[in-house]
């Protein structure tokens, strides 16, 4: 393997194998990083055994894989590696969770959910491995996932 | 089966058994929804009415059904009255009328109106249809029709006619129809086609529905006949639309050729989809189909009150 283009970290938290180009979406969902104050150092187009990749490095935090999920919605063969002291303690790849809460949009215009109620957005998953989603008020299923992150 | 307390908003949140169970709550109400006879099982109860969008027939049966019941109603019938004009949210004006009242039945159009206002109340929310979403009360009252005429539901020859494109109505019936294994023809214009969709949940309920255009042959062994409307809006010209209105018109004429026992239903209010002559013959049910909006809607609020039937 190729030496990293970004530093190691000590402790923290990698998430690797993201699909390329999409790693300011999925820094976007995991609210990263204007809820923390971490040093996060992101690499886009990183090439890897299996063509290009993005990575992040989040330091001095260990984000917890039902937070770090969502993210399968545009990066479905992420890993999330927990890094302890320069090594890999823990290691899993994403899955989507059941539900998904304030992360798209409803793409259906005359949707509940887009009509200024105190809710947020929420979707069924019906597809794990190849993620389709379906709104749980008006039972659309946005075709483009991507384009309708929040 | 305990309804007690549950949202109806949509036909697919209910099993067969379920619908059954509905249904046959439904048949007992006739003689009650008539006036024949009279109930105080909902006496002292409250519904709350709240169409934020006019639907005159919907309502009015829903009212009739609660009064049919002993109950009361409040309510309005046309947003423009409501605090909505005002900016509030549905959330606010529902937790309002869950303080006030023990059923909450509504009409919006946004979809997914109901699944949100049922989140917000601790009463139950009778959905009475939300935009282009669910309509259950329309879609059980259709399948208590068959029911009541056909004495059972099964596999009949159901043939669905007219715009199965853009109709709610016609999408849920399909779906219920298939989970009582009925043979399912649509007919329609090739620009309003049944959705691929719903098609596909009808297969995958182990229905095997064939489309057509063609509406005498589909007609010959048909059980049922649902006619819904085709509007004018859907064509880009004038021509086009009264050559497809002509093509799927129900005339006497074309009924010669039919079972002595089909039913012709129709959700109204029609336009000239059925010619007025049909409604002397032994086929047209469409109106008995309108006054059974009233028993349905009696065995629902009876049910989620929790009223043994
Ligand atoms: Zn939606």
């Amino acid at each position: 393997m190729k030496p990293m283009k970004i530093p190691r970290i000590k402790n923290g938290t990698v998430i690797d194998h993201i699909t390329a180009g999409n790693a300011v979406k999925v820094l976007r969902i995991l609210d990263i990083p204007q809820k923390q104050s971490f040093t996060v150092s992101v690499a886009i187009n990183v090439k890897s055994k299996l063509g290009k990749k993005d990575i992040v490095k989040v330091e001095n935090r260990e984000i917890a894989h039902t937070e770090v999920d969502k993210i399968a919605l545009i990066a479905p063969k992420a890993t999330i590696n927990i890094i302890r002291d320069y090594k890999v303690a823990e290691k899993h790849k994403v899955e989507l969770p059941d539900t998904l809460v304030g992360i798209a949009k409803c793409s259906n215009p005359t949707c509940i959910s887009n009509g200024g109620e105190p809710v947020e957005s929420r979707f069924i998953v019906l597809d794990k491995e190849k993620p389709r989603i379906q709104c749980y008020y008006c039972d659309r299923e946005p075709d483009d996932i991507a384009s309708r992150i929040i | 089966m305990d309804f007690t307390g549950k949202d109806i908003i949509s036909i697919k949140d209910f099993s067969k058994t379920e619908i059954d169970h509905i249904l046959k709550c439904a048949e007992k109400m006739i003689p009650f929804a008539k006036g024949e006879k009279t109930l105080t099982l909902l006496e002292g109860k409250i519904l709350s009415s709240l169409f934020f969008e006019p639907s005159t027939r919907t309502r009015l049966s829903f009212e009739s059904a609660m009064n049919r019941l002993s109950g009361r109603v409040i309510g309005f019938a046309d947003p423009t009255a409501t605090s909505q004009k005002k900016g509030e949210t549905l959330a606010d004006t529902i937790r309002m009328a869950d303080a006030y009242s023990d059923i909450i039945v509504m009409r919006h159009p946004s979809e997914g109106a109901a699944r949100l206002a049922a989140d917000f109340a601790d009463s139950p929310i009778l959905n009475a249809g939300d935009g282009a979403g669910h309509h259950p009360t329309q879609c059980l009252l259709d399948l208590f029709t068959i029911f009541h005429e056909k004495k059972h539901i099964g596999k009949q020859n159901v043939v669905l006619l007219g715009d199965l494109k853009y109709g709610r109505t016609v999408h849920s019936l399909a779906y219920a129809l298939s989970l009582y294994g009925s043979d399912l023809t649509f007919v329609s214009p090739k620009s309003l086609k049944m959705p691929r969709e719903v098609i596909n949940e009808c297969k995958n309920l182990g229905a095997t529905p064939t489309s057509t255009t063609k509406i005498e042959k589909a007609l010959k062994n048909a059980d049922v006949l649902y006619v819904t409307r085709i509007q004018k809006e859907r064509f880009p010209d004038l021509e086009e639309y009264n050559r497809v209105v002509g093509t799927y018109q129900i005339t006497m004429d074309l009924l010669k050729a039919v079972k002595k026992d089909l039913i012709i239903m129709h959700p109204l209010p029609r336009v000239t989809e059925i010619d007025p002559a049909v409604d002397q013959t032994n086929h047209a049910v469409y109106f008995k189909q309108a006054f059974n909006g009233v028993p349905i809607r009696m065995a629902l609020l009876s049910l989620v009150s929790g009223v043994k039937l």
